[in-house]
């Protein structure tokens, strides 16, 4: 298998430090507290979030933070063959396990002390990279739900085969055997939040993949931001415009409300 | 932009799945030309590889990729367009030309530019329902090529294509579209050999119409049509078929085995017409006669050219055991007796089959050294245009080559390459690459033995040379000595080294410290010193990649093929006396009442600078050592290097290590004529032994070394245990000689060998050891984490643990463990290389490929220095016999290294009276009633007989 060609290019006709394209969609589920699609080429994440609110077992309850429960669930159809997915199989749990991780880090948690935050995630696609995105919509869920945090986390992934390093590997080339690592990273504050790595990398192809999966990163989050920022507005014009039916309501009639405003 | 590709894909499972797979198109991909306006050629200049000066932009079509890379290769093609989809198709239907065809666009000369349709948003095409991937494709290229003709209009762009329905659509939708003969017809002008380098037939020529009718009688179906592949998987899976890799006689096309564990052994295949135009190495699916046409392995020895006699007739003739002169194998090759021998039956007769179709061809890309046939069935060769090739090694049967310059490669030694073999033609087809030279001749038969061998034997690349330190070299004291701390000085320590004469690539010296001084009486300070290659060859460089790629230096009798440049391997690496040179050094603490190392003290390795006293050649050492006047420092150390050698070598045949015997020939060449002067046994010394000895010593501490810090990625040498069968030549020789020989273990087998001695023949002994030797397969690297502790021995050494070294200057291998033990000392971090056992196995096959290639090459430039040797003189010497077969014998030259068959004189073999052949007692009769035993000593007449087609042969005669 060739994974970057003779002219530079990979298997899907990206060159070596470029990210697939990314798109993201705050309060995809109208119905909890926060959610969000972020799509990463063809691997589609959904993430909702329920809570704050009190421990379901006060046993689990934490004096000082936040307690953060996190679930990943892969839909049965989210690879090419369709498979009856057990929850809580061995990769499913490990991925859980890092979402979780993440949060606690990012997250402002001495801020809520004594309550809970649900995060469920639902791989609704795999084709490779299902851990950044999994970080990422949960980031984004998390941030619709309005829950304070410290910096606008971003997860992306880069490997090294055929002698180049790559960033945001698909599937095929997740099937490589070459290294991989993924990092979770606070650009803001510079602050690495968690790396994971699989196969085996020695310590300079770990260096270089590791440089390029942090520029991954900024490019997430600075998206990621960007659309924050623009939902944000939206609410805004949103609530600005419900306002205005509520003060009408006194009127004789409602208004049509206009986006535009 | 981008789109999304989906296919249903079968999994090996069986099951189906629909693939979805992203496809990025984009418009930052330029067509590599500066003739091309803004939009279309991009800012990198460095892209623009297309030479604005050429005639023509050239577009091909993958058929072209295919099947005439030969003439791509040709000098007078260049500004190519290999589209992405033409590569992509290249790779999935031959992975050899697709990497022919990548090292050609890698090549900066060629200006082969890659254009990656595939992802340009002008280019991409979608196929249409119900369109086939290979129209869909075809209409790919037709599409790149129109838009190469908006994006350069000024240019003429052709599109090279031998497909005629692709070539008309294209001709249709207004591209220039051309078939490859047209296209060599058009520059017939230019480059007159394009034409012979026109691969099998093209679509609309008349030439091939003609040839066509010409052979109408032959016409008639020659061979059954091959099974498709999808029969072929099935009768395999089923169990009616069984597939294997086709070993043919070493000296015959027409006879081979397949090995197949269904039968238990090896399928014998016997005839052209079984053997189906299947050739040596290529897989194929084999088919069982039924029991009742079994037939038995011959026992008699062709007669010289019998090789190719049945071209004309059908394969009427007796099965045989072809074989002609050659010099002896050194061991096993690839179990040539052995399997069949164990599904043999007791009337001698073997499962028989044929050949229904090939799974794999295994034709090489590089070509076979042959010479035009002139023999009587090829009449007015040198007038046709169509001859028939006969390629050098004997298990290869003539190839039909079409040329034009049939009269000036009459007496030339070609290179030709197979491109096809239809069922109706009694020969593969193929065409003429090019002329090594003029038959005969040492230098092109030379080349031919190379390209036989698979040796590269091109100069080094410019980036190679790059990477070598200037000369002159010097140690300096700041660069090597303070910047490397963990670097030794040992410019005072007595070391030299021995080595044979005329050696330029000293890579390893000796010294020995008495330790009296240091509070350590009866101690000595063994110190075996090893040129510091690595410190010169990093991994990751131009040069690394050559020096892995080559993995070995090839030492022919006149010439050396170095794995490194000439700068390094004569010069900087080499220990040569008086000049202070880098090592790696590995020092042993010795008793020197036992002779042996002391127990418990662990070998020190450490990076050095030396400066040797001396570099003595192995008769000058032994010379100082029986000199009993010389008292010199130097030959002191000799002789206590001696006495620590002969301690080891003891302990080591006590355990079981075997003395081996191959035969070693050496030529005496005139340094001007570069004829051979003498040629004679390699004559080994006590001295030869000492050196041997102590790089054992060293090579066995270095993979002990190494296997303690990386246990599952240590490069070892390990020398597999024979089975027991493979020792049933030797065992059967030994029976009709009356001695005892027990092989069931390495030490049994070492003293039934010492023991087997008659005191009237001194050589006795000898020849039993090289059967021996021949008996053992070849030691092999291999990743110690891929085999288990008793599966990496070294049987030969009687080592549990073995590896090379010694020698980085001449051995890849060598540089490999130089950089695990650098790691393992914490010298360096280890390369990713090293930690990976993937890429680690890749090197040691390879480096096993290598070295087997270099010793056929070394092997063959000896018997081709022994032919033009006997060429100017016959010589009368003695001679051993080795086998007997019904009618000759075959026998051993000691002198000369030379084995070789007699046949005995009677031409008419049909009359009453035949010699008699005793298999089990290893005896022959001759019809005048001389009895040949099996390790007889005859005198016998060597002279050159020349044969047709170029070849010649020694042809030995009893007196």
């Amino acid at each position: 298998m060739e994974y970057v060609s003779l002219e530079g290019l990979r298997l899907d006709g990206r060159r070596p430090k470029e990210t697939r394209r990314m798109r993201c969609e705050l309060t995809a589920l109208p119905g909890s507290d926060g959610s969000a699609v972020f799509e990463l080429g063809n691997t589609k994440v959904l993430a909702a979030v329920h809570g704050p609110h009190e421990c379901r077992r006060p046993s689990e309850r934490l004096e000082d933070r936040l307690l953060v429960k996190c679930e990943v669930s892969m839909a049965a159809f989210s690879t090419g063959e369709r498979r009856r997915r057990t929850k809580g199989d061995r990769r499913t749990n490990e991925l859980s396990t890092f979402v979780r991780r993440c949060i606690e880090t990012c997250v402002s948690a001495e801020l809520l002390a004594r309550s809970q935050l649900d995060v469920s995630i639902q791989v609704l696609q795999a084709d490779g990279g299902v851990r950044a995105a999994a970080v990422n919509a949960a980031v984004l869920a998390i941030v619709d739900a309005g829950i304070p945090m410290q910096d606008t986390m971003a997860c992306c992934s880069a490997g090294y085969l055929d002698d180049t390093p790559l960033l945001d590997l698909n599937y095929m080339e997740e099937g490589g055997g070459g290294p991989e690592v993924h990092v979770a990273y606070m650009p803001q504050m510079d602050r690495v939040v968690a790396i994971v790595t699989e196969n085996k990398a020695s310590v300079d192809v770990f260096e270089r993949a590791h440089e390029l999966a942090l520029d991954g990163c900024r490019v997430a989050s600075k998206l990621m931001r960007e659309r924050m920022i623009e939902h944000a507005k939206h609410l805004w014009a949103m609530r600005q415009v419900t306002l205005r039916v509520k003060d009408d309501e006194t009127g004789d009639e409602a208004k049509p409300i206009s986006m535009e405003t | 932009m981008s789109a999304q590709r989906s296919f249903v894909k079968k999994t090996k499972a069986g099951r189906v799945m629909k693939v979805v797979r992203e496809h990025y198109l984009r418009d930052d991909i330029y067509v590599g030309c500066e003739l091309a306006t803004e939009e279309y050629r991009g800012p990198d200049q460095s892209t623009w590889k297309l030479s604005p000066g050429a005639s023509k932009f050239i577009v091909i079509d993958t058929n072209v990729a295919l099947h005439q890379l030969d003439l791509l290769a040709h000098k007078s093609i260049a500004d190519v367009v290999v589209l992405s989809v033409v590569l992509e198709e290249c790779r999935n239907r031959s992975k050899s030309s697709y990497d022919r065809l990548r090292s050609m666009c890698q090549d900066p000369t060629k200006r082969f530019f890659v254009f990656a349709n595939e992802h340009h948003r002008d280019t991409y095409i979608k196929a249409e329902p119900g369109e086939s991937p290979n129209d869909r494709n075809d209409r790919a290229i037709r599409v790149a090529a129109k838009f190469y003709q908006r994006a350069i209009p000024s240019k003429r762009i052709v599109l090279l294509t031998n497909d005629r329905g692709n070539l008309l659509r294209a001709k249709e939708e207004g591209v220039d579209a051309l078939s490859v003969r047209q296209f060599a017809r058009e520059h017939a002008a230019d480059a007159p050999e394009l034409m012979d380098l026109v691969a099998g037939n093209d679509i609309d020529d008349e030439d091939v119409a003609a040839a066509a009718a010409d052979d109408a009688p032959s016409a008639k179906r020659i061979f059954a049509e091959h099974l498709s592949a999808s029969q072929m998987a099935a009768g395999i899976k089923g169990g009616t078929l069984h597939q294997g890799s086709l070993r043919t006689g070493r000296f015959s096309p027409w006879e081979g085995y397949v090995g197949s564990d269904a039968v238990g052994g090896d399928i014998m295949i016997v005839g052209r017409t079984d053997m189906n135009r299947a050739m040596d190495g290529d897989v194929v699916a084999v088919e069982l006669l039924p029991e009742s046409e079994w037939r038995r392995p011959g026992t008699k020895i062709a007669k010289p050219g019998e090789e190719h006699k049945d071209d004309k007739e059908d394969d009427k003739e007796d099965d045989k055991e072809n074989e002609t002169v050659s010099l002896a194998p050194a061991v096993a090759e690839d179990a040539d007796d052995g399997s069949a021998v164990k599904a043999k039956r007791e009337d001698g007769v073997v499962p028989t089959g044929r050949v229904v179709g090939v799974v794999k061809r295994n034709w090489r890309e590089r070509g076979y050294a042959a010479c035009i046939d002139l023999g009587p069935g090829a009449a007015g060769a040198a007038a046709a245009s169509r001859l028939l090739a006969v390629p050098q090694d004997r298990r290869l049967p003539k190839i039909r080559i079409q040329t034009r310059q049939a009269a000036a490669l009459v007496d030339q030694r070609i290179v030709v390459v197979i491109d096809s073999w239809p069922a109706d033609s009694p020969y593969p087809e193929g065409h003429y690459v090019k002329s090594l030279g003029k038959l005969g001749d040492a230098d092109a038969e030379t080349a031919a033995v190379l390209l036989e061998a698979d040796v590269d034997d091109r100069p080094f690349a410019p980036a190679v040379h790059a990477c070598v330190p200037p000369l002159p070299w010097s140690f300096d004291e700041r660069t090597h000595l303070q910047a490397q701390p963990h670097r030794e000085d040992l410019r005072n320590l007595r070391v030299c080294s021995v080595d044979p004469p005329g050696c330029r690539d000293i890579d390893d010296a000796l010294s020995c410290r008495p330790l009296d001084d240091e509070g350590m009486p009866g101690m000595l300070e063994l110190g075996v010193h090893i040129a510091d290659v690595t410190s010169f060859l990093h991994p990751d460089t131009a040069m690394d990649d050559e020096a892995k790629r080559r993995g070995t230096t090839t030492y022919l009798v006149q010439r050396r093929l170095d794995m490194l440049p000439k700068p390094l391997t004569e010069d900087i690496c080499s220990l040569r006396g008086g000049v202070e040179r880098l090592t790696f050094s590995v020092f042993f603490r010795f008793d020197a009442k036992t002779g042996l190392p002391v127990p418990g003290v662990e070998p020190r390795f450490t990076k050095a600078v030396i400066k040797s006293a001396a570099a003595l050649t192995y008769a000058e050492a032994q010379t100082m050592m029986d000199d009993p006047n010389d008292t010199s420092p130097l030959a002191n150390d000799l002789r206590r290097i001696n006495a620590c050698a002969r301690s080891l070598r003891k302990r080591r045949i006590d355990a079981g290590a075997l003395t081996l015997a191959s035969p070693e020939v050496r030529f005496e060449m005139d340094k001007e004529t570069n004829q051979p002067l003498d040629v004679g046994m390699y004559v080994t010394r006590e001295a030869n032994q000492m050196v041997e000895e102590m790089m054992l010593l060293a090579n066995v501490a270095s993979a002990e070394r190494i296997l303690r810090a990386f246990p599952s990625h240590a490069l070892l040498r390990r020398h597999p245990t024979p089975a027991p069968r493979m020792f049933d030549p030797l065992l059967k020789a030994c029976r009709a000689a009356g001695v005892d020989v027990d092989v069931s273990t390495s030490k049994k087998l070492a003293d039934s060998l010492d023991a087997a001695v008659r005191p009237d023949d001194q050589y006795f002994n000898t020849l039993l050891r090289i059967v021996a030797t021949r008996c053992m397969s070849q030691a092999v690297y291999c990743v110690s984490g891929a085999h288990s502790v008793n599966d990496r021995v070294h049987y030969g050494l009687a080592a549990p643990l073995y590896t090379h070294f010694t020698s980085p200057i001449r051995r890849y291998a060598d540089v490999v463990v130089h950089r695990l033990l650098n790691a393992a000392l914490g010298l360096e971090r280890a390369h990713a290389s090293l930690q990976d056992s993937e890429a680690l196995k890749a090197v040691s096959d390879n480096i096993n490929v290598r070295h087997r290639n270099s010793q056929m090459a070394a092997r063959a430039s000896v018997e081709l220095h022994t032919h033009i040797f006997f060429r100017k003189k016959a010589a009368e010497t003695e001679a051993r016999v080795i086998r007997v077969r019904a009618n000759g014998l075959i026998v051993f030259v000691p002198k000369f290294g030379i084995e070789a068959p007699v046949l005995f004189d009677d031409e008419e073999e049909e009359g009453d009276k035949k010699a008699v052949l005793d298999e089990e007692a290893m005896t022959v009769t001759t019809k005048a009633g001389k009895t040949w035993k099996v390790f007889d000593a005859c005198k016998v007449c060597i002279q050159i007989e020349e044969l047709a087609a170029g070849r010649s042969r020694l042809a030995i005669k009893i007196l």
